[in-house]
């Protein structure tokens, strides 16, 4: 045999069947997915519609708790229940349609009521990553919140009902290091550059290269130089706004070969740093999200049992305020830009290097951080502290509200209230209309029209106008609504649960992966305008 | 509900969910095409389809899950390309619902549905002949859906700008200036593949050995650059050009898109006007509007597309580059005829191989070599559409400039 070429990797079953969401969240994403274990309350249409789109990704497991048994109106609104199955355990049957879709995932279910299950045995709900339940009544909803809030467990409530639906998610404090912003400048450090990276753009003499060299520098150094050139002349100040900038521009051009008929070439990388100077040239700081973070309680008062999160972060805190001189650790990444190969890698070695430099520094700080809390020294990695630092401009908190605050007039947001009931625009009414129907429902123990009771619609308007005074909101201008909800009568319409169950089984996966940000922390959708809108109708002067 | 006809095209990631949620929804008679045999990796989102069905159509499994799941639903499958069957076969259905991954299908079969609209003598629109389609798509976690009125509101072909032109890299910087580990792979992609011809056929991105071979050859010239970063998937990625894709977002766009058929067919409530965006990256993001209507659109204005020109100077090839690289045809391989004092003629035609050869010299040639004159009508036929586009040439430099 001739050379052999390096050996490609061979490709694991798994990662072959998962490649194309192991392209968004990574390998690392999908082990913390494959760890979570995750309870779902009522295997409704909506149930098993978050279900299957947490089992096919593959969930390391889930529990289904429900105690009813599966009558004929079920099967036409869940995909997971047979015709053959009438009358069976409703949790038995959707566990064994569920688990077909991938059996990599375990799952077990409990046939009791959850109401039961509440009073006998609470701790059973303690065992898992995230809980989810579909259309819970009111006074359980109420006793899960708080169960769950004080076992620092994530927990959704959602419900579909006719065109409508919710999803509400509960998390007392959830850290997210990879929010994957949609856009993000890079992170050059023009305005000042570390040591290394001065030496780098200055050793280059743009004046002495022939038309393709010159054609073929990273636009980054005719930038910086040009800016070095800006400040000697503006007391060091960087061009501020526009009319300095379209300044800078032409001091920028200056730079342009000329030909010998004294025009100006074409020079791609000069296009690019003219077009740079709308996000390169901005003075660097530590962003103000990112500076909440560090000035975090719960950075600065490290404990014992402080999460991994916060010792990264407290010591990036402490790098800002001594080796970083008031940054952040470097990104360390280049975007691509016109240069020749050997240019370009050149510089983003320097990028490179000078990253990984910022990252060992910290993840020093890291190590000794967690000697003073006792904590093991290994139990954060240096890949964990290099990811951190990398991410370190787009870190994430989310702070969530219980949802048994709603039901403290106190503490719910009753000027959010009033303003949603008088605009048309908001989708705030169908917050208050569920709030009616959990009210109706705890009163009349069963949902308005369900049996196509004309009286339910007085009933229900009742219920709602009773809420309202409560919360201090002038009635409602019409009852439109009224008559929208007594008409759905309870029932849930496939493809309003199938929007929800894709939104919702995606919160849990921002949820157990610790990527992307999750909702804060009530989400209302309207099918009959295809509008969404998430709100937060706690009151925020109640807590801060 | 149960005599609509509803026909899916596609039953990949979105079509699996749509054929779940009409079923669950009451409709009873529904069709689904597909040409794709299952693999391995649709297995995390198309929930239709296990693993010992690897290999089989997609569309029939699909539709002998649903049928043997929901008592009283009868999907038929078929195992086809769209542009396997003629509007005899797309009239039968009131509603046709695309989740497709392939733009150009999907203004194949626009363009199918609005050359079905009848107008009367009036010149008003027969609205028996109109068959709305309602369209998804997505990629990672964005999707978007839209319900397109054939003939009243946009078609795919007015918004064709919504679809971002695919990432390509400029072949001197693959070729002499390779910077990212991308770079790389479309080198071996485009210039080592052909030169070396290590298995004597084209690239097959589902064949293991082409994707070694690429692999080692690309990580092979990152290191001669020190270029970082390549990876296996990468390589995978940039050769069979992958799209990710999640469950939940295509359950999201699927349950968007039956909302949509439900409210056609049951005129509850209004349909969505007409195109909703959906990203659930950073919270859970919704944005719906009024795509507009193109007054002038090539496929559903109804009126000849006027192709404006300086003058006869411009050679046929520029005018085809311009077909498949200006945003408003974005067109893949046109052919172009015109009829020359009463006779057809054919001036060029890429797809078939003896008439390639025929007409290749003409590509070289100017409009006025060719007998073209302002007013002249090009008639262009492109696997974007099942029609053929009129263009009427109009010369906007004065007629003395011209010499005759
Ligand atoms: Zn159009």
């Amino acid at each position: 045999m001739a050379s052999p070429g390096p050996k490609s990797p061979e490709q694991s079953e798994k990662s072959k069947k998962y490649d194309r969401q192991l392209r968004l969240w990574g390998d690392h994403g999908q082990s913390a997915l494959e760890s979570c274990h995750i309870c779902l309350i009522n295997a409704t249409g909506l149930g098993t519609e978050i279900l299957k789109s947490l089992v096919l990704p593959g969930i390391g497991g889930f529990t289904i708790v429900d105690g009813k048994k599966i009558t004929e109106e079920d099967i036409g609104a869940n995909f997971f229940l047979d015709i053959d199955s009438i009358g069976k355990p409703r949790a038995q049957v959707s566990t064994q349609l569920l688990l077909e879709l991938n059996p990599e995932v375990k799952g077990d279910y409990v046939d009791e009521p959850i109401e039961q299950l509440l009073q006998n045995n609470p701790n059973f709900f303690k065992n898992f990553t995230v809980v989810v339940a579909a259309s819970l009544p009111e006074r359980m909803l109420i006793a899960l919140s708080d169960l769950l809030w004080e076992a620092d467990i994530p927990f959704i409530a959602t419900r579909s009902y006719g065109l409508i639906g919710s999803a509400r998610l509960q998390i007392k404090e959830h850290t997210i290091i990879e929010t994957h912003p949609d856009t993000q400048n890079p992170d050059l450090r023009l305005d000042q550059p570390f040591p290394v990276l001065v030496k780098h753009l200055e050793d280059v003499d743009l004046t002495k290269m022939d038309l393709k060299d010159h054609t073929h520098v990273p636009y980054v150094v005719p930038l910086y130089q040009a800016l070095q050139e800006w400040k000697s002349s503006h007391n060091g100040d960087l061009p501020k706004n526009y009319k300095e900038k379209e300044e800078f521009r032409n001091l920028l051009r200056k730079g342009i070969k000329m030909n010998e008929d004294g025009v100006q070439e074409y020079e791609e990388n000069f296009e690019e740093a003219l077009k740079a100077v709308n996000f390169a040239i901005a003075p660097t700081v530590v962003p103000n999200n990112v500076k909440e973070i560090l000035n975090d309680y719960n950075c600065i008062n490290l404990t014992s049992k402080s999460k991994p999160f916060w010792i990264m972060a407290k010591a990036v805190r402490d790098f800002v305020d001594n080796e970083g001189e008031g940054l952040l650790p470097l990104r360390g990444s280049l975007p691509d830009m016109t240069a020749d190969s050997q240019r370009y890698i050149a510089l983003q070695q320097v990028y490179l290097q000078e990253a990984a430099r910022c990252s060992e520094i910290v993840h020093r700080r890291v190590r000794q951080l967690l000697h003073q809390l006792g904590q093991p020294v290994d139990a954060i990695s240096e890949a964990d502290t290099k990811l951190f630092c990398k991410h370190a401009s787009s870190l994430g908190v989310v702070r969530g509200r219980k949802i048994s605050d709603e039901y403290d007039t106190k503490l719910i947001n009753t000027s959010l209230l009033a303003q949603g009931v008088e605009n048309s625009e908001s989708l705030i009414i169908y917050y208050v209309m569920f709030r009616g129907i959990d009210r109706f429902y705890a009163e009349y123990n069963h949902y308005p029209g369900e049996f196509g009771d004309e009286h339910d619609i007085v009933k229900l308007k009742g219920s709602i106008a009773k809420l309202l005074s409560e919360w201090g909101c002038g009635p409602l201008a019409k009852d439109d609504y009224i008559h929208e909800i007594y008409r759905y009568g309870g029932a849930e319409l496939h493809s309003v649960s199938a929007f929800l169950g894709g939104c919702v089984a995606h919160e849990v996966i921002k949820l157990v992966t610790g990527q992307y940000k999750p909702v804060n922390n009530t989400f209302i959708y309207d099918a009959i305008t295809t509008n969404t809108e998430t709100i937060d109708i706690t009151n925020l002067h109640g807590i801060f | 509900m149960g005599s609509c006809n509803i026909l899916v095209i596609g039953a990949g990631g979105l079509g699996c969910e749509l054929l779940k949620n009409l079923a669950l929804m009451g409709f009873q008679k529904i069709h689904v095409i597909d040409m794709d045999v299952i693999d391995l990796s649709n297995l995390n989102r198309q929930f239709l389809f296990r693993r010992a069905d690897i290999g089989s159509s997609k569309a029939e499994v699909a539709a002998k899950f649903i049928n043997s799941r929901i008592p009283g639903c009868n999907v038929v499958p078929h195992f086809k390309k769209i542009q396997d069957y003629d509007e005899d076969f797309y009239r039968q259905f009131h509603v046709v619902v695309c989740g497709l991954d392939s733009i150009v299908a999907r203004r194949w079969m626009n363009g199918m549905l609005i050359s079905m609209l009848q107008y009367d003598d009036d010149g008003e629109l027969e609205q028996t002949s109109l068959i709305p389609m309602v369209d998804g798509g997505t990629e990672g976690f964005k999707g978007n859906a839209r319900v397109i009125l054939p003939g009243i509101s946009a078609c795919v072909e007015c918004t064709l700008d919504l679809f971002p032109p695919q990432v390509t890299y400029p072949l001197c910087t693959i070729a002499n200036t390779p910077r990212l580990p991308e770079h790389c792979i479309e080198y071996v992609k485009m210039i080592q593949w052909n030169k070396e011809n290590p298995f004597e056929c084209p690239i097959d991105g589902d064949d293991p050995n082409h994707i070694n071979w690429i692999y080692e050859k690309a990580q092979e010239r990152a290191n001669q650059f020190n270029i970082l970063g390549l990876s296996y998937r990468l390589v995978q990625g940039v050769v069979k050009n992958i799209i990710p894709a999640v469950a939940s977002t295509n359950a999201v766009i699927a349950a968007t898109c039956t909302t949509e058929v439900f409210k056609l067919a049951t005129s509850c409530c209004l349909p969505l006007n007409n195109y909703m965006v959906f990203n659930d990256v950073d919270g859970i993001y919704t944005y719906s509007y009024e795509a507009e209507k193109k007054p002038d659109c090539i496929v559903c204005s109804n009126k000849p597309k006027t192709y404006f020109v300086d003058n006869g100077s411009i050679k046929l090839k520029q005018f085809i580059e311009d077909l498949c690289e200006s945003k408003d045809y974005q067109m893949k391989n046109p052919g172009v005829t015109t009829s020359i004092d009463g006779k057809n003629r054919t001036l060029y035609m890429s797809l078939v191989k003896s008439i390639e050869e025929k007409t290749r010299d003409n590509l070289n040639k100017t409009f006025d070599e060719l007998g073209l004159k302002s007013g002249s009508q090009l008639f262009i036929a492109d696997v974007t559409n099942p029609n053929t586009i009129i263009l009427e040439l109009k010369y906007t430099q004065t007629s003395e400039m011209v010499t005759d």
